[in-house]
């Protein structure tokens, strides 16, 4: 099949960007969007003309390196897929895709679809952990995690960091990444110690990296590669009002 | 002061009985004064699992740690893709299960190639690394009681494998990355993301530095440390089409391997039999599917050649369940080389099915009728939609096609027991070694190593390094520095220029494809002679004709891929020059010439009991082999049988 794509291409973050529309010919059903991707940038680099950047690293979905916006959409809309793992049988011939880096204040364009994503690692570090020094452990079996529990933190640990949700937010809210890690965290009985500090910690970074706050669109989860359920918001807001209620006054 | 002496293939195995080893070597090593570890600099190339947890524990410990990688965030690293589990020694089962019995298997597994000593510490470390894990929050399978969970796995007889769903990797690697990130905040650790190491600096014999790329503005930098540690992965994507991620390369390792490392192994590769086809010829990778299918799924081709009917009409008794045919005890569940060898035969007779005829099928219709189809989605529900997702088939109504792929490098940078490498104050850790799995690794036990090296290794054999050498200050000011700095600046630049004709990923490609073809799973004296003539052709046309748009200077991706290829392209003839001197076969390397008169892997004790470390000697193609003897006096040396 043959594809018409526009694609942002931005030299670097201080240059200005735009639009570029390029063709590409004998894209066959069986490849991955990224291996269209690739076709085009060894097509791209024979005329002489830079390939496009984008970011990517594992290819089956988990690392999270993967993620631009496919008519708007990122990871281009299908349900619980990243871009990396997008078929090229859900496109048809003469097709028109509009291929743009995740938008966020947050996240500045780096080159064409890639983005520098690190304040989500920032905000890992204001909590996003449970102090544990190597060497101190007692034997694994000594803490009982209820199953229940153990597959709530499961279902909230599955969180890859690619930072579709804020680019699906109105608010470019980071919510359901914060949510998700706090949710895992404080859901295992050896998360409780710092319940209090990881939810305000965590939710104060989230402010200072300049992102935005929920409204409860919900597109944040509509678009999660891992479905992360927006519930975990929730469980973020209720575990702050309780954090902050104990150290009122501090 | 005196150059630091190169000590070659030195094991630095500590007395005693093997139970003792570790805990003697413990209490030989020398310590550092809490007080003056902050005055000590250490440098972490990797933040995958090994990476990770090394930085985090030497963080903590008080060190001055500088972490780099080459992906935006450490949590991107490789280790995040490993799906089964980690293997420890718990007995929590009650089924038998001992150190002495997963030292054992691990041996007996990686084919009689790996050191005693290691294993058997690796072993005992085990189980200490689930209490690690479980203390930072990994959420590791439970039971309803909230004990863990375990599963069998990989051809042994015990349930000692912890796990976390299908993605155990990504758990362990987010609760290392989490520890790392809390180091970070608490100002022990500098992260460096988005930088590539593209050289080693030695100061007078010793590593005292890199020599980096910044992948965003394209600056060369130089960083000095006491102590550098690379922990930088595997070298599989020689092969252009394997499971590895598409980054991961061997520049790391090769760079210092051309500065005096010795490298261990390099033939050792493994060859994973559960992957999804390649399924056309701009494949840029290939997708595991997890080893664990191999229990309720039944392998089989049709019995004759060029059979191209619909599964479901080749009827039963036109139908060769080779493995179960050819190996009674084991069936479907003989270890990973063996599988994958026989489905390459089986295809090589012409019965191979799926496009091109590279795949076999993997059926799941007898476990669906008994066990019924929603208790097979329960247990693999996530790997079926997985395959339809790339494939477009559904596994439950037909069976699913899978073929051997590139999966892991046992081979690496040769260490001594300490975790050293032949150049003093370089240590190596994680797949980027060549330690402890010999001729084939057994499935859940990369995390495992990675996690012993990073968490319960390197924070004791570093400090006793920094406590038992007088180090001289040294900082990037140095020459030695703006020597490599410049060496690396001139071949960015050279690379640059060419100029030519040919795109990277064109030259990758045949590069992979030469290294399959007769490095792959079967290996002929001929096939790697011949590569042994092709590779240094096709580099010589890297140099002269390879085709980078754009600077240095910038976010180049191409230039990225381009530097990590051109190791490849020297790494690859050394492989195959392991290959040809390694005569006889064992475990992943399969040399055609030696094999029993029924076609297994036949090793040749007598006179390859050893493990090959290469000497660079000069470019094109020049390498010296040194042979450190193995002594096996707690596991038998035996012929494996799976029968």
């Amino acid at each position: 099949m043959n594809l018409t794509l526009k694609i942002w291409r931005q030299q670097n973050a201080k240059a200005p960007g735009g639009f570029a529309t390029y063709q590409v010919q004998d894209v066959t059903p069986d490849m991955s969007f990224l291996e269209m991707l690739d076709l085009l940038n060894e097509n791209l680099q024979a005329k002489g003309e830079p390939p496009v950047a984008f970011e990517h690293d594992c290819r089956e979905g988990i690392c999270g390196s993967c993620g631009f916006l496919i008519n708007g959409v990122a990871h281009g809309g299908r349900r619980g897929t990243t871009v990396c793992q997008l078929s090229m049988r859900f496109f048809k011939d003469g097709d028109c895709l509009t291929l743009e880096p995740w938008r966020a204040r947050a996240f500045p364009v780096l080159r064409d679809l890639a983005v520098d994503r690190s304040p989500f690692d920032r905000i890992i570090q204001a909590g996003g952990f449970i102090t544990a020094p190597t060497g101190g452990a007692p034997d694994a079996n000594a803490i009982l995690v209820p199953k229940d529990a153990a597959e709530t933190a499961f279902d909230a640990a599955a969180c890859i960091g690619c930072g579709a949700c804020v680019a699906a937010c109105p608010n470019a809210a980071a919510m359901l990444f914060t949510a998700a890690k706090v949710t895992h965290l404080n859901a295992l009985p050896q998360g409780q110690p710092q319940r209090d500090r990881r939810t305000l910690g965590m939710v104060a970074a989230m402010t200072e990296e300049l992102f935005g706050s929920c409204t409860n669109h919900g597109e944040c989860e509509a678009v999660c590669p891992k479905k992360i359920p927006i519930e975990f918001i929730g469980k973020m807001n209720r575990d702050l009002i309780c954090a902050t209620l104990h150290h009122r006054g501090e | 002061m005196e150059p630091a002496r190169i000590e070659m293939l030195e094991s630095k195995i500590p007395s005693g009985p093997i139970e003792r080893k570790w805990e003697k070597a413990r209490f030989d090593m020398k310590l550092v004064n809490p007080a003056n570890r902050r005055k000590h600099r250490i440098i972490i190339v990797g933040s995958g699992l090994a990476g990770a947890s090394a930085a985090a524990s030497l963080g903590q410990q008080g060190y001055n740690v500088d972490c780099f990688s080459f992906h935006d965030s450490p949590r991107r690293a490789h280790s995040i893709a490993a799906q089964g589990g980690i293997n420890a020694a718990k007995n929590y089962r009650n089924d038998g299960d001992s150190i002495f019995r997963l030292f054992y298997d691990t041996v007996k597994g990686g084919d009689f190639r790996a050191r005693e000593a290691n294993v058997y510490r690796l072993a005992q470390i085990s189980v200490n690394i689930i209490d690690q894990c479980v203390a930072q929050g990994v959420p590791f399978a439970r039971e309803y009681g909230g004990l863990l969970d375990t599963r069998s796995f990989g051809g042994v007889q015990v349930s000692r494998t912890f796990y976390a769903r299908g993605q155990t990797g990504q758990q362990l690697l987010l609760g290392a990355y989490q520890a790392l990130e809390e180091q970070v905040a608490a100002g022990s650790v500098k992260m460096h993301s988005r930088s590539e190491m593209l050289d080693l600096v030695l100061v007078n014999g010793r590593a005292r530095g890199i020599i980096t790329r910044d992948l965003v503005s394209g600056a060369i930098e130089s960083h000095a440390a006491d102590v550098v540690v690379l922990a930088t992965g595997g070298y599989g994507n020689v092969f252009y089409l394997s499971t590895n991620a598409k980054g991961s390369n061997a520049t790391a390792i090769w760079r210092a391997h051309r500065r005096g490392a010795l490298f261990g192994n390099p033939c050792f590769t493994q060859i994973h039999p559960t992957c999804i086809p390649v399924s056309n010829e701009n494949q840029s990778k290939l997708t595991l599917m997890s080893e664990s299918l191999r229990n309720d799924g039944r392998v089989w081709v049709p019995k004759k050649k060029g059979d191209n009917r619909a599964p479901a009409g080749i009827p039963e008794d036109e139908r060769d369940y080779y493995l179960e045919r050819r190996y009674p005890s084991f069936g479907n569940l003989v270890p990973r080389d063996v599988a994958s060898r026989n489905a390459k035969e089986v295809c090589d007779e012409g019965r191979g099915v799926g496009p091109g005829g590279q795949g076999v099928y993997l059926d799941f219709a007898d476990a669906i009728g008994r066990l019924g189809e929603a208790q097979v989605r329960e247990k693999y529900g996530n790997l079926f939609d997985m395959y339809e997702e790339i494939t477009g088939e559904n596994a439950y109504k037909v069976p699913m096609r899978i073929f051997p792929a590139v999966h892991y490098t046992m081979g690496g940078l040769w260490v001594d027991y300490q975790l050293m490498s032949t150049l003093p104050g370089l240590f190596v850790a994680g797949e980027a070694n060549f330690s402890d799995h010999g001729a084939n690794r057994l499935g859940a036990s990369a995390l495992m190593q990675g996690l012993a090296d990073g968490y319960f290794i390197l924070p004791y054999t570093l400090p006793n390094y920094i406590a038992s050498n007088t180090l001289e200050k040294v900082d990037t000011s140095h020459p030695a520095f703006a020597e490599v700095k410049d060496e690396v600046a001139k071949r960015v630049a050279r690379m640059v220029n060419v100029r030519g004709k040919r795109t990277v990923d064109s030259i990758h490609k045949e590069l992979g494809r030469m290294m399959w073809e007769n490095c792959g799973m079967a290996r002929t004296e001929a096939g790697l002679r011949s590569n042994l003539a092709g590779i240094p052709a096709l580099r010589e046309e890297f140099w002269h004709n390879v085709n980078i748009i754009g600077s240095g200077e910038e976010l180049n991706q191409s230039l990225e891929k381009a530097g990590r290829v051109a190791d490849f392209l020297e790494l690859g003839e050394l492989i195959c020059l392991d290959a040809l001197q390694r005569a006889e076969s064992c475990g992943g390397h399969f040399r055609v010439e030696s094999q029993t008169p029924d076609g297994e892997a036949l090793r040749d004790d007598e006179r390859f009991s050893y493990a090959s470390a290469w000497e660079w000697k000069g470019d094109g193609g020049q390498w010296e082999l040194q042979k450190e003897p193995l002594a096996f006096e707690h596991v038998h040396l035996a012929q494996r049988s799976y029968k």
